[in-house]
């Protein structure tokens, strides 16, 4: 295998570009021997949080970037997604499993990123932006490649 | 996204293929479920079985579908749901929403 990938990007707030960071976060993927099921997973939940910076956090302000960085930390893969908007407040957001939610056609994406990654942490910047942090544990195989290119 | 439309049995049956995405496929699904809409459709297929990734924009076009569909007395029905997109409807539990059938023929053979 190759060198664990360490990756950082900035994109424009378009949603044109969430198409360029998933095929960046499946070649990583693909580096890191994650298995096609959880690969898959893992890319619909950063679409899911590089898709809310560009809409709710940047509001697809052209002028406004959204940083993603992607790595391995220990045994978890750790994906960072900035934004430079006004930040939210993620205790608010409403279950879209709760009846008066089901039928609503929004409101599932942070929903599918708790599901599809083992950790979400929001954090915000003092002067506004949000980090959404997420945590994926890396099978053995993929974590023991990860270590011996370490060693 | 590719999507088609044909006509089979009384059905209008759309055709998705690839990504139903943000800014990409989700427009195109929207667009075509309103066109079958305003063509008059009454019983709606929708055939998902070579669509590889869909998201949430991508679900919450495929509720706003069954959601017009209804508000227009039109029925609106899935069919050959690859597992992921079975998965992910599951989790958010519109299994239950959704008249959901295996295949095309199955569907066709059922009262929509």
């Amino acid at each position: 295998m190759s060198a664990a990938p360490q990756v950082h990007l900035a994109i424009g707030s378009s949603f044109h570009n969430v198409e360029l960071v998933q095929v960046v976060v499946e070649e990583a993927l693909r580096r890191l021997d994650v298995d096609s099921d959880d690969a898959h997973w893992i890319g619909i939940a950063v679409r899911e949080a590089v898709a809310n910076a560009v809409k709710h956090g940047n509001r697809q302000d052209p002028s406004k970037k959204v940083e993603l960085d992607f790595g391995v930390e220990g045994r978890d893969l750790v994906i960072r997604v900035l934004d430079q908007g006004g930040g939210f407040d993620p205790e608010r957001v409403a279950s879209p499993l709760a009846p008066e939610n089901v039928l609503k056609p929004s409101g599932r994406g942070i929903f599918y990123m708790r599901n599809f990654m083992d950790e979400i942490e929001y954090s915000f910047g003092p002067d506004g932006g949000t980090v959404v942090t997420m945590r994926k544990h890396l099978k053995s195989s993929a974590a023991a490649s990860e270590n011996k290119e370490e060693g | 996204m590719d999507i088609s439309v044909r006509q089979s049995g009384g059905f209008t049956i759309l055709d998705a293929k690839g990504k139903i995405t943000i800014g990409a496929g989700d427009v195109a699904l929207r667009e075509a479920i309103h066109g079958a809409l305003d063509a008059g459709a009454q019983r709606i297929l929708v055939n998902l079985k070579d669509v590889t990734t869909i998201d949430s924009s991508g679900i919450g076009e495929l509720v706003s579908a069954y959601t017009s569909a209804s508000n227009r007395g039109a029925k609106l029905a899935l069919i050959s749901l690859p597992p992921k997109v079975q998965d992910i409807l599951q989790i958010t539990q519109l299994v239950t929403v959704f008249d959901i059938y295996e295949d095309e023929a199955e569907a066709l053979a059922s009262v929509v």
